[in-house]
């Protein structure tokens, strides 16, 4: 198991078997394991998954349970994941806040 | 015959099992990706945790209910990952990967679960608050824990399983910080009773979190939450009203569960205002009848705990056979509702021991964000009732606020935002009103949404 990083949120508690999986998160290249949520994978790399849209602060999600909608995250083709229930895929490129449309 | 069957807890699992047992086949439809629900929610595929460990006392029961359903999971139709968004008639509309569908159903089981029900404080949206169920769900479905130190703040018994559990696991334990009075908790004795085993277990880990160091405050009063991007203080005043700043990465929020209603009403339920847990619950009869067709069960019901989850749906399952010309056991609806009452009552006792801090919740300064959504404050809605525009009624708030608009539909400020408005205008709680349900209850694309085909 990996060290856990220093402006990480989360911390695993416990090995993973599953396999390291590469993503990229506002350009920055993270990885995570097989098993993992985007929301377990992200804050263990880094302290926020989001944005908020109506003040400069930002966002790591609070229910964990599908129920709060605060941990959305978005793929640079624009698509919006809620990042609690989405499993982490290799290769995933993903942003704090929905992209300009002119980039979509 | 065609029945169906909303949730995968223990409620929606005994449902769908009772069915498959007396010949139905059952669709059951789980939003989760795996069955378990909440509470007994199993670890991802790849997570090396020991989850018969984690459940300590409750390991016996956790697995029994996965090894039954597993062995029957041929004789249901189980959908994983399957959220029900809309219900019209007897039509579902559900959203699967990006896609919606419909189903038609003759009988409907909801065994919706519940969420936290959350008291706001200045500071609880900064990354590293946590629901309370979301800091165990971090750790049992994912093997994560929400920080390295982290404080457990509400009123809850859930507060000292939780932390015993991240103590287990490695966290440092911030302190457990429990609003209600240790009195309340000897006052609740006689309703605790009803489940005793239940009530030793939670005094067994207080004792535990006490014997390791952990501080363990009750009575105490939430002040606020100090850290801009990340959590970094917790400050909270004790019973003589003594400053205490608790150094954390992480606070874990919970004040006990609140029903997920939203499909129930969608159905058709009817709700009446609960007094001992101060919210609306749907009117449900003894075995979870709620209309036409339609059963309730588990804590989306009534919150009931994970044992009365599981009898209550098989009671559920067993009205639904029993109004549809099977012949099922009368002994066994008889164990089922007086196992169900007794469990329930204990869960009265609890709301006594934790109590909901609605004056608390009615008075919270007016800085605080409540609608986490739409960043509305305390201030705000006491404002907007203050010009006097508007009834002290939590629809005609929410539309002028937009406090309780946002995509989490009031899951997380609406116990709050009743309290404040009750408050505010002097009104009885019971008559400001409950804030209604819209479909789709969660969002969904709108490509998504497209007519089904």
């Amino acid at each position: 198991m990996d060290e856990p990083l220093p402006h990480a949120r989360f911390i695993r508690a416990v090995p993973r078997n599953g396999k390291r999986l590469q993503f990229v998160f506002e350009g920055e290249a993270m990885s995570g394991f097989e098993g993992e949520t985007v929301l377990t994978a992200l804050l263990c790399n880094t302290g926020h998954v989001r944005q908020f849209e109506f003040s400069a602060t930002l966002r790591a999600g609070f229910c964990i349970m599908a129920a709060c909608q605060d941990c959305w995250v978005w793929c640079e083709d624009g698509t919006r994941l809620r990042a609690c229930t989405t499993p982490l895929a290799d290769g995933m490129r993903l942003l704090s806040s929905p992209p300009p449309p002119e980039q979509v | 015959m065609k029945a169906i069957v909303v949730g995968g807890g223990p409620a929606g699992l005994r449902a769908a099992m009772t069915l498959a047992q007396h010949g139905l086949e059952p669709v059951l439809l789980d939003e989760a990706a795996r069955p378990g629900g909440q509470g007994y929610r199993s670890p991802a595929p790849g997570i090396a945790l020991d989850i018969a460990a984690l459940m300590g006392s409750q390991k016996a029961k956790y697995e029994r209910l996965h090894r039954q359903f597993e062995a029957a999971r041929d004789t249901i139709d189980y959908r994983e990952r399957t959220s029900v968004w809309a219900i019209d008639g007897h039509t579902l509309f559900i959203e699967r990967n990006g896609h919606t569908n419909v189903l038609t159903f003759d009988s409907l089981i909801v065994a919706s679960g519940a969420t936290d029900r959350i008291v706001p404080l200045p500071g609880w949206t900064v990354p590293g608050v946590f629901s309370l169920g979301g800091a165990q769900i971090a750790l049992k479905d994912q093997g994560a824990l929400i920080g390295r130190r982290v404080a457990f703040l509400g009123s809850s018994p859930l507060l000292a399983l939780a932390a015993k559990q991240y103590q287990a696991t490695g966290a440092t334990v911030a302190g457990v910080f429990d609003t209600a009075p240790f009195y309340a908790k000897i006052r609740a004795v006689p309703h605790l009773l009803h489940a005793p085993h239940t009530a030793l277990r939670g005094l067994s880990y207080l004792a535990q979190l006490r014997m390791s160091g952990v501080p363990l405050h009750f009575g105490i009063e939430p002040v606020r939450i100090e850290g801009c991007d990340r959590v970094e203080t917790l400050v909270l005043r004790d019973r003589t009203g003594r400053e205490m700043h608790i150094d954390c990465d992480a606070v874990a929020l919970g004040y006990g569960l609140k029903p997920e209603t939203q499909l129930a009403e969608l159905a058709g339920a009817s709700f009446a205002f609960d007094k001992s847990f101060r919210m609306w619950l749907p009117v449900i009869d003894a075995d979870g009848r709620a209309g036409p067709d339609l059963y309730l069960a588990g804590d989306g019901a009534a919150i009931g705990g994970a044992d009365a989850a599981e009898a209550s749906g098989t009671l559920a399952a067993l009205a639904l056979l029993a109004d549809t010309g099977h012949t099922v056991a009368q002994s066994q609806i008889d164990r089922l509702r007086a196992s169900i009452k007794r469990l329930r009552r204990f869960q009265r006792g609890l709301a006594t021991a934790f109590a909901w801090p609605h004056r608390d919740a009615g008075a919270l300064p007016g800085e605080t964000i409540v609608c986490r959504c739409e960043n509305v404050s305390a201030g705000d809605i006491r404002a907007a009732l203050g010009v006097g525009l508007i009834p002290p009624e939590l629809n005609r708030v929410k539309a002028i606020t937009r406090c309780g608009m946002g995509r989490c539909q009031g899951r997380m400020c609406g116990p709050a935002l009743q309290e404040i408005v009750a408050a505010q205008s002097g009104a009885p709680v019971a008559t400001v009103g409950r804030l209604r349900t819209q479909a789709p209850i969660k969002p969904i694309a709108l490509s998504a949404a497209e007519m089904p085909r």
